[in-house]
């Protein structure tokens, strides 16, 4: 192997990815005067949360009463009771918190005639626990992860943050099962840096490009979850995968559930607001993981709209102009540019399209990892927060407008906790070199691949299994078939190809890489699928309807070393964290 | 004419043809710039033959198609495929534009896609975007306002809210800047529409407090008055905003107010 010039870096804190939840944290660590590196693949304003539209939840109450306990109980409830309550508390508990403090660095909120902060109804948010539609989701128009990204990247410049940026991650650097720092690589010069830190903090997002139709970016290949695993750390819960009921049809595009919340709903090819039937409550706000199936079904019986009736349509050409301007513009224009729409005469085209990965590193509410040895431990040295992680506080199902809040309240979290463990400036322990050569053996491994295979063609095979075989509806059959065919797509890795050879801004080996930690988290997620018989939020097995509570109130935990797993799984917290409030016990689930 | 900065003592050359190789009979020539560092070689220009039957709408879905198809060596940046993240401007049939937004039906005959024009190249279609960032945080992009109440909100109305409309949007692709031809030969000191347009941002935000002394920081020969009102940059933008005009408004400001 060629020797690689390694540039090292000692940092108190190093924070890997620069979305909304890193760069919350490297807020506060900053603040907190801790010495600390926010490294990115991407400039941090180009980050996935850029896309997030609807809102960010936290009971404000600014539009009628609201109780930190009654989003507790919604958010309990749409997890279908998978969700750790101790976090869950923290969640909503600090959100009220979390988005006055994004206020205040400037958010541009939407606003009510008493200028306060906009909130809209959203998917599973009510009051008093159950009882009616409450309005929580505080929005910046539809381009709420718009507004946050840009405000907090403003605050790291505001605290001089150190930013790595197009640095591609490639491995942690581990010693005696703690976390000594990572190893990555400039694509501005093709030099490899090494970062000593006591803490790493992972904030890189999701793995949506598993799947061949997905909301999600191209970068959203879930870099930190496959170094954890390559760490020799388990994943959790990685079969819970959100499929959003409104992608565009045909091109993926996100169409805001902040639609629905402003009244627009969906239609079948009778003409009927199908979503009474299956939510009679709470219709087409009902939970993401409800709507979805309920849109599958009607297509699966021959109610889908279209020439090959395989999708339904959302209406909001009955909405007020005033409110398709002012709140729903983003929409408008993404309906325009890939549906060919105008929305404010015609429907959009939708279907189900993934989403977001409710699983990940799993970690405490402090964001700390955890993982199990006997019972439960944490990993020294090691933090996730953000999509990458399972705190565990989405449980089965994700909320609409949980997410920008999850990222915000742990980010800071996360600080706080850093803040606590770290002393600025303590020296740094010796990593053994063995390390860095493994990470980069298989760095230059993949670099120098001759073999027949492209990228490019093994991950879309890898895409187009999980779409059929681990999708909305789920047997054992296709499971099986989904295992392995995606352990088939592994072995094609031993025979890849990389053409450009070079360091500098080499997207064929980006790419190679990225397809090395997607088909990781393919394994694991197809894995932990299989082996979860029972159906629960956004894990519908047709062939185990029914939620099993006595086997599987627990989290799924799955190890991969390459296409080999092991699963074993980690009960769920079934307690509060203060006796503020009581615990939710589980309940069937109607909306 | 586009402007681009080439490597020193370089000029463009013919590159390679990829001719077609799926048999279609609706092909498009696409001509797309390379320039790689690691190489001794000048820029070049290949050319692509790409089967437009199996292909999406966008210029963003050819540059796709042809990286997992035909060549994986070509390099551009791209994320969120649906024009909010701003990674993938380029220069497309000679206008800036973000290639996920871009339909390849509007653009006649050969497509022609460039860095955009005038930055330093890092490699084929990725412009070196260091500089404008500097600049962005020169004007100090965070809300100032000495309220510490952590409790409460600072209300803004509905009408100062709507001034941050056109101007919050912003998602820094630099289509506008790059198409400033005060910014090709200034670019160092004046700020360009880009970051001028959220200078406004944080300069008509209500709930800040140093308007005066923001104001006062862009009022300058170079930074500021660079701007000759071409429009070029309006004209580029993706997202339809209007930087001329938040710049005007600037100087509008700074003619009228006692600053």
């Amino acid at each position: 192997m060629k020797a690689y010039n390694i540039i090292d870096h000692e940092y108190d804190v190093v924070v890997l990815g620069a979305g909304g939840s890193g760069l919350r944290a490297a807020v506060g660590l900053s603040e907190a005067g801790l010495k600390t590196a926010c490294i990115s693949k991407v400039f941090p304003t180009r980050s996935h949360t850029s896309a997030a539209q609807g809102g960010i939840s936290a009971a404000l109450g600014n539009m009628g009463e609201d109780d930190w306990r009654w989003h507790m109980y919604d958010t309990v409830k749409g997890a279908d009771w998978l969700g750790d309550q101790d976090s869950i508390e923290y969640l909503c508990k600090e959100a009220p918190k979390a988005v006055l403090e994004l206020e205040k660095y400037g958010v541009p909120f939407s606003r009510t005639e008493e200028g306060k902060i906009y909130q809209r109804p959203f998917g599973g948010m009510t009051k008093n626990y159950g009882n009616g539609i409450v309005q929580r989701t505080c929005a910046a128009a539809d381009r709420t992860g718009h507004a946050i990204l840009h405000t907090l990247y403003g605050q790291a410049l505001k605290q001089n943050t150190e930013f790595f940026i197009e640095y591609f991650a490639l491995d942690l650097l581990m010693k005696d099962g703690e976390c000594k720092g990572l190893i990555a690589w400039n694509l501005n010069d093709g030099t490899i840096h090494r970062f000593r830190a006591h803490t790493v903090i992972i904030a890189t997002g999701g793995y949506g490009k598993v799947y061949y139709s997905a909301t999600s970016a191209h970068t959203c290949t879930g870099d930190g979850n496959a170094m954890v695993l390559r760490a020799g750390l388990p994943l959790q819960d990685m079969e819970f995968v959100q499929f959003h009921p409104t992608g565009i049809y045909g091109h993926g595009t996100l169409i805001s559930e902040g639609v629905r919340g402003e009244g627009g709903y969906l239609v079948n090819s009778k003409g009927e607001r199908f979503m009474e039937r299956y939510a009679p409550n709470a219709k087409d706000l009902a939970s993401r993981d409800v709507v979805s199936r309920s849109m599958s079904i009607e297509i699966n019986e021959g109610r889908g709209v279209g020439k090959d009736q395989d999708h339904v349509h959302l209406h909001l050409s009955h909405l007020d102009k005033s409110v398709i301007e002012n709140r729903l513009p983003g929409i408008t224009e993404a309906a325009r540019l890939f549906a060919n729409v105008d929305v404010t005469k015609d429907p959009i085209p939708v279907v189900p399209t993934v989403h977001y990965n409710m699983g990940g590193i799993p970690t405490n509410y402090k964001a700390e990892v955890l993982t199990m040895n006997g019972s439960e431990k944490t990993v020294p040295g090691l933090m996730a927060i953000g999509e990458a992680a399972c705190v565990s506080v989405h449980g089965a199902n994700r909320l609409g407008s949980n997410s920008l809040i999850d990222l915000v309240v742990f980010g800071r979290a996360a600080a706080k906790r850093a803040a606590e463990l770290v002393k600025p400036g303590t020296p740094h322990e010796e990593i053994p070199e063995t390390e860095t050569q493994k990470c980069l053996d298989r760095f230059d491994k993949l670099r120098n691949a001759q073999g027949d295979n492209s990228t490019a063609e093994l991950r879309l095979s890898m895409q187009k299994t999980m779409q059929s075989k681990c999708a909305v509806f789920r047997t054992e059959k296709n499971l099986k078939q989904g295992v392995d065919e995606i352990g088939k797509t592994y072995d094609g890795m031993d025979s890849i190809s990389v053409k450009d050879k070079s360091l500098v801004f080499n997207t064929d080996l980006v790419e190679t890489l990225e397809f090395d930690n997607l088909i990781r988290q393919a394994v694991a997620t197809v894995d932990s699928a299989y082996h979860r018989k029972e159906s629960r939020g956004a894990h519908a097995r047709e062939d185990y309807p029914k939620r099993d509570d006595e086997k599987f109130m627990q989290h799924t935990l799955a190890w991969c070393d390459g296409k080999n797993t092991k699963i074993s799984y980690r009960p769920v917290h079934q307690s509060t964290l203060t006796n503020e409030v009581q615990y939710f016990p589980p309940q069937e689930r109607v909306y | 004419m586009v402007q681009l900065s080439l490597p020193k003592n370089s000029e463009i050359k013919k590159g390679k043809y990829f001719k077609d190789k799926t048999g279609s009979k609706n092909l498009r020539k696409v001509n797309i710039y390379r320039w790689d560092p690691s190489t001794d070689e000048g820029p070049r220009i290949d050319t692509y033959e790409v089967d437009m039957d199996n292909c999406p709408s966008k210029v963003l879905d050819i540059l796709n198609k042809i990286k997992n198809e035909i060549d994986s060596t070509i390099t551009y940046r791209r994320s969120c495929a649906h024009g909010v993240c701003g990674s993938c401007a380029m220069n497309i049939g000679g206008k800036n534009g973000l290639a996920c937004t871009t339909p390849h039906a509007e653009i006649e005959g050969d497509i022609d896609i460039y860095p955009l024009p005038h930055l330093k190249v890092k490699k084929d279609l990725i412009g070196d975007l260091d500089g404008l960032y500097k600049q962005y945080q020169s004007i100090e992009p965070w809300l100032k306002n000495n309220s510490t109440k952590e409790t409460t909100e600072i209300y803004q109305s509905k009408e100062d809210r709507a001034k941050l409309d056109g101007a919050y949007e912003c998602i820094m692709c630099a289509c506008c800047s790059t198409s400033c031809p005060s910014y090709w030969w200034n670019g160092d000191k004046y700020l360009g529409p880009a970051v001028l347009l959220q200078a406004y941002r944080w300069i008509i935000d209500s709930r800040d407090e140093e308007r005066k002394a923001r104001l006062k920081k862009v009022a300058d020969e170079l930074k500021l008055y660079r701007c000759h009102t071409i429009l070029n940059c309006t004209n580029a933008c993706p997202k339809g905003l209007n930087p001329a005009k938040a710049i005007a408004e600037i100087k509008k400001m700074l003619a009228t107010a006692n600053v």
